[in-house]
């Protein structure tokens, strides 16, 4: 059958069902190295505490001191799962005390600013995609713009718009948005040029207009494109919208919370923020995913 | 028994009495690359006329497609004249005035097949109501009536480039250019697909200019072969195909006027060869 030479490639949906043991195996690996450093960390401390006491410890009540402390070093696992509990399910959720109030305000920065900068993304794609000139102006620009530290340029970007009275979200969004439009420009570029000569030639053979091919083949023919950096762009708002939150002393948001607790040394609330984060980043990059399996569905190009 | 018309000097009469849809006179094409011109289409005279089946065989490399791409204005020529419908091949692609079919389906797999065979006439801005009458019409015209809404993906290949035959019939355009449609589909199916097209064109009275190098499907299927050759590219022999009925099936592959002009488009093929071995 010819039927691959007629589509251009599509893919398929992959066998999720075979990969959860070798998920859990790496996940169950990644827990012994925790604790094991854990260990190894606190171990000096731990040490320190008995000999003041004067007490020569057995390795039992050692381990068990390594991974109980309350300023720990690296704390253990189960120490980041109580405090992930405690600050989630046992607070109100409006308490200045709830990573979920932090988690949300962090999120909504984010989902803003991957909104605009998805958009950005599009646009600055399309441009220059269609106009020649712009390609050779406008690409090292967009290339180079992510060679700045945002370590860097976040600050500055708050101050100068905290200057022109835009507090709040949007400074924090606009870091978000630096960070996601990079990922979908190029995405999309790739993505509106993806459409196969014969593909082009079909248009043309139909006296179609710049508008229609744009329309009727690049753009649908892109849109597998543009999922895929969509993924990446939203992993890298949420970093945005963090490093947002790090150097200009807010006072809520993930950023905050690992700031205060570097401040005070409450390593544990600094982990169970991080811990906060990446499951936040996962649960976006999977919902960008499903959606991206829906649209892909509807259009009729999954087999 | 008389075959065809003979030296090239006849050729350009060779289309008989009938009014002339392409009219190419003198027509070449030089690509200019880094070892120097290539010519891939050198001193082409040719007309065709209304109502005829003219197939292009030749090797590969010997202009067969370039020459079909350069009367639906995919290719500029580099030198002579060529005419289609009476205009310049960008008039005549501009009118829609052809309908094009690749040798690849190049169906978009995000349209179902009756929004493929669709496409042509939204981009023209024809009235949706018209739109599903032409889609209707011609998907039972290639034998496809109740696959509108399959993707071109559960198809068979076969079904995919007849799916692409009905999207150029959709245009209703007069004429009808095909580059090796049946190229990639295997011996069977290309049998079946070629009496479907000879039908098609019989029922239609559509002008063909179809691009091959199968000899067999050549002869089958034409009122005239053009022959070419590689290097440069150009019109060795046109054969003459009125010997064999217009009315034709499979069977017609047998007789020995069929085997005749088989014998002197091969014949014509070899000459183009020889001098390069």
């Amino acid at each position: 059958m010819s039927a691959s030479l007629a589509a251009p490639p599509v893919r398929r949906p992959r066998g999720r069902e075979g990969a959860f043991v070798p998920v859990l195996a790496v996940v169950l690996a990644l827990v012994a190295v925790w604790y094991a450093g854990a260990y190894v960390l606190n171990r000096p401390q731990v040490m320190d505490a008995f000999a003041r006491q004067k007490v020569e410890p057995d390795f039992e009540s050692l381990v068990a001191a390594t991974w109980s402390m309350e300023r720990p070093v690296l704390p253990a696992p189960h120490q980041v799962a109580a405090e992930l509990w405690k600050t989630t399910v046992e607070q109100r959720i409006t308490s200045k005390r709830s990573l979920v109030f932090h988690g949300w305000i962090t999120l909504s920065s984010t989902l803003v600013g991957f909104a605009i900068g998805t958009a950005l993304g599009i646009l600055l794609a399309v441009a220059v995609v269609h106009v020649k000139s712009l390609e050779k102006s406008l690409m090292p620009w967009i290339v180079a713009s992510q060679t700045i530290p945002i370590l860097a340029i976040a600050p500055m970007v708050v101050v100068v718009l905290n200057a022109v009275n835009i507090t709040g979200l949007l400074p924090k969004a606009v870091i978000s948005t630096y960070l996601s439009f990079f990922p979908v420009t190029v995405g999309m570029v790739k993505g509106l040029r993806s459409p196969e000569i014969l593909h082009l030639d079909l248009m043309r053979t139909f006296s179609a207009s710049a508008w229609q091919t744009f329309w009727k083949l690049r753009l649908p023919g892109s849109v597998p494109f543009l999922f895929t950096s969509m993924k990446v762009g939203v992993a890298a708002s949420l970093v945005g919208a963090i490093v947002a939150e790090l150097p200009t002393g807010a006072v809520s948001g993930l950023g905050a919370r690992l700031l205060s607790g570097s401040y005070y040394g409450q390593t544990v609330q600094i982990w169970a923020a991080l811990v906060a984060a990446s499951l936040l980043a996962a649960a976006l990059v999977t919902i960008v995913g499903a959606i991206d399996r829906l649209v892909v569905r509807r259009m009729g190009m999954a087999r | 028994m008389r075959v065809g018309g003979g030296t090239m000097g006849s050729m350009a009469a060779a289309a008989g009495g009938r009014e002339a849809v392409i009219e190419i006179d003198r027509l070449s094409l030089t690509y200019e690359t880094n070892d120097g011109p290539v010519h891939a289409l050198s001193d082409i005279d040719l007309s065709i006329g209304r109502g005829e089946f003219v197939s292009l065989i030749g090797p590969s490399g010997c202009g067969k497609t370039t020459l079909l791409r350069v009367i639906a204005d995919l290719e500029q020529p580099t030198g002579g004249a060529i005419a289609v419908n009476g205009v310049s091949p960008r008039a005549a692609r501009e009118a829609r005035s052809y309908g094009y079919v690749f040798q690849a389906a190049a169906l978009y797999p995000w349209r179902t097949i009756a929004r493929n065979v669709a496409l042509p006439l939204e981009i023209m801005g024809v009235p949706k109501a018209e739109r599903e009458r032409r889609v209707a019409d011609n998907l039972a015209l290639v034998n496809l009536a109740g696959f509108e809404r399959k993707y071109p993906w559960q198809l068979s290949g076969g079904m995919q480039q007849r799916a692409s035959i009905a999207r150029a019939l959709a245009v209703e355009p007069d004429l009808l250019l095909m580059d090796e449609p049946f190229g990639a589909l295997d011996e069977i199916v290309r049998d079946h697909l070629n009496e479907q097209l000879l039908k098609l064109w019989a029922k239609t009275q559509k002008t063909v200019v179809f691009v091959t190098h199968s000899i067999p499907e050549a002869v089958f299927l034409s009122t005239r072969i053009v022959v070419m050759s590689p290097r440069p590219g150009r019109v060795t022999d046109i054969v003459d195909c009125s010997a064999l009925p217009r009315e034709r099936t499979l069977d017609v592959r047998e007789t020995p006027e069929f085997l005749a002009i088989a014998h002197r488009v091969r014949q014509g093929l070899r000459a183009g060869h020889s001098y390069e071995d």
